[in-house]
């Protein structure tokens, strides 16, 4: 049953991916070549990665929203540490590090005070910005090594940069831990009912500081290519990516309840929007209005399905609402 | 001692640790900034607190239905630039109708949301995650990229944030002040002692339960979302009324803002418990740091959000530690 759900769901996804990709090879017929779809990756390859993570949290029945704010204090630090003459070598060690700090502080409150996520990560998106902001006040960096800013734009293996590796191998990797491990199977057990998994012997605790860890990695990694790609960072740097983010998740069938979802539909997703806002560039659409269609599409795509269920079964929706 | 504290309700020791880390606040600015415990700045916090305490008031009671409001800041644009320009074509409409017409627009935002949430089921993080792009979206759009200027606006709208009602000393209860204390002694009165309000808490702490109990769930979380919107409405007005020149990002970032105000205030981020003189504490207590430390000397304005957060988190530590101990000591006294 749980199953024919996910396959409709992500059924679902990919007819409304082919009709996207379709109607943009019909405004453009350069749309489906090899390169124009990896210029469509690399213009959000820093938010994409991070949704990945993103999946894994909302799965467990959290939520992470201070991502954007680590990547941008990942950013803003390695901006100041490439200023005062650290290598750059040393420098990206050392914000990759101050991300899984800051996870490590998330997952403190929430896993072992146990208080909700969304109100920790929510003191820390403002804090993490905050600190940020201190580290660069109103001025902006730039004039980062040469290999540095080549290893956000250019290509690094084949036709493919860094980023896009990057986002690959974490894809396979993410996937391969969330539906084929013990430790998946945790993650959603948690993420169904978190005082069953701990009468089950589920160390909740270390799934959750595990998950926010990554979380704060993976942002701090995606704050360092942010920059690359940019050669500058200033004190908002990636402010707001969080809502895209989310949106990328949920969109991809991610209960925000937590305890379903699956990696392969939020990769649906990711192709959609990023496909969707690149249809709607070639049309003239500006971003804001892009955003909006995005918006209706997150609305429509929980909305559809519980009217649905509701006609099916009027009893069976009144008693989960 | 002990016995004093076992006595009080732990909403109100919340209410007093609340206030007393306010005191302590003011107490510590003061003993840093010349001149801080003068009229000027406390009317200067006064007027800052008035535009986000009618949010937070609404946030607060949708936060009590276990819900969340992230539109609010986009509802305040559209309410202070359609208002605005609204009035620049029509400068002789009555001030009660202009303010009406913001409450209406609001509700009409807030119904939207709502609808969504109470009847759709769709979880109130994603309806208002997408409205908050989608209403700030259409004011773009409807803008098209012009500001609203003073000159635009009526004479005594202009002149609104002057008018003083009493005077203390040589501080003045500003008018715009007076509406939002109003809007808060009403839902603050409300709250506490009408029936009606009740349903807010019981829907809030056991959803199931309360409709086990007859209530109409899905009524009560529109509500609160058509108040939520209602009042970020209002705050559109005093929004207007207090910066004149109104752009197309006004109101932004106020959602997370509002939030850090009904969490600081002790309104459990589950529902079903808090107090509007606690979010009137919070607000103030959220918005006078914020003012203040841009006039600190010694440390930077860059501090404000850093602090800012840091705040919000030993704050909601505080009360998780405060309600757990005050559980266990009740648990042994029994």
């Amino acid at each position: 049953m749980i199953l024919a759900k996910f396959k409709s769901w992500e059924g679902m996804l990919l007819v409304i991916l082919i009709l996207t990709v379709l109607a943009n090879t019909v405004i453009a017929p350069q749309f489906l070549t090899l390169q124009n779809q990896i210029n469509l990756f690399q213009l959000s390859i820093e938010k994409i990665i991070v949704v990945l993570a993103m999946t894994l949290i909302i799965i467990n029945s959290e939520i992470d929203l201070s991502v954007a704010s680590i990547m941008g204090l990942s950013a803003c630090t390695f901006g100041v540490l490439v200023e005062n003459g650290t290598p750059a070598g040393l420098a990206i060690i050392l914000c990759l590090m101050l991300g899984i700090l800051a996870g490590a502080f998330n997952a403190f409150w929430i896993a072992y005070v146990q208080i909700p996520s969304l109100v920790v990560t929510l003191a820390m998106l403002i804090m993490y910005r905050g600190i940020a902001r201190v580290l660069l006040e109103d001025r902006g960096i730039n004039g980062f090594p040469q290999w540095f800013g080549d290893l956000g734009q250019k290509a690094f293996l084949g036709p493919f940069p860094l980023g896009l590796f990057i986002f690959l191998v974490l894809l396979i990797v993410l996937g391969l831990v969330l539906h084929r491990t013990g430790f998946g199977r945790e993650v959603y057990v948690i993420g169904t009912n978190a005082e069953v998994a701990r009468f089950a012997g589920v160390r909740v605790a270390r799934v959750k500081t595990i998950l926010f860890i990554l979380s704060g990695v993976v942002s701090a990694l995606a704050g360092l290519l942010y920059a690359g790609r940019l050669a500058s960072v200033r004190g908002d740097a990636a402010a707001g990516f969080e809502l895209d983010i989310i949106t990328m998740v949920l969109l991809g069938g991610v209960s925000i309840f937590g305890g379903r979802g699956s990696i392969i539909g939020v990769l649906f997703s990711i192709l959609i929007v990023l496909n969707l806002r690149n249809g709607m560039a070639l049309m003239n659409i500006t971003g804001h209005i892009q955003t909006a269609v995005i918006g209706v599409l997150l609305i429509m795509s929980v909305l559809g399905p519980n009217l649905a269920e509701r006609t099916k079964s009027p009893d069976k929706a009144k008693a989960t609402a | 001692m002990i016995k004093i504290f076992r006595r009080l309700h732990p909403q109100t020791l919340r209410i007093l640790a609340l206030a007393i880390v306010l005191i302590l606040t003011i107490l510590f600015f003061a003993s840093q900034i010349d001149g801080y415990l003068s009229p000027r700045m406390i009317n200067r916090i006064a007027t800052s607190v008035a535009v986000i305490l009618p949010i937070a008031i609404g946030q607060a009671m949708v936060v009590m239905t276990r819900n969340i409001d992230l539109s609010v800041g986009s509802v305040v644009g559209i309410a202070a630039y359609l208002i605005g320009d609204y009035l620049g074509t029509h400068p002789d409409i009555h001030p009660v109708m202009v303010v009406s017409m913001a409450l209406g627009l609001g509700a009409f935002c807030g119904a939207i949301n709502g609808a969504l949430v109470a009847y759709g089921r769709v979880p109130s993080i994603i309806v208002t995650l997408a409205t908050l792009a989608l209403f700030r979206t259409y004011l773009v759009e409807y803008s098209g990229a012009s500001s609203i200027t003073t000159s635009e606006l009526p004479q005594w709208l202009v002149d609104l944030p002057q008018i003083t009602i009493f005077s203390i000393g040589s501080f003045d209860m500003r008018l715009t002040v007076a509406m939002s204390l109003v809007a808060a002694i009403v839902f603050w009165v409300a709250l506490s002692r009408l029936r009606v309000a009740r349903k807010l808490y019981a829907v809030g702490s056991n959803p199931d339960a309360a409709v086990v109990a007859g209530i109409n769930s899905s009524l009560v979380v529109f509500t609160s979302f058509v108040l939520s919107g209602m009042l970020a409405g209002l705050a559109g007005f005093i929004f207007l009324a207090k910066f004149g020149n109104i752009t197309v990002v006004a109101g932004l970032g106020f959602e997370l803002k509002s939030v850090a105000a009904v969490v600081v205030g002790g309104v459990n981020i589950f529902g079903g418990s808090g107090s509007i003189l606690g979010v009137v504490l919070g607000t103030v207590l959220v918005d006078t740091i914020d003012n203040s430390l841009t006039r600190w000397a010694i440390v930077s304005e860059f501090w404000r959000d850093a602090l800012l957060g840091m705040l919000i988190m030993i704050a909601v530590a505080t009360d998780t530690f405060m309600t757990r101990s005050f559980g266990r000591m009740k648990g042994k006294s029994e």
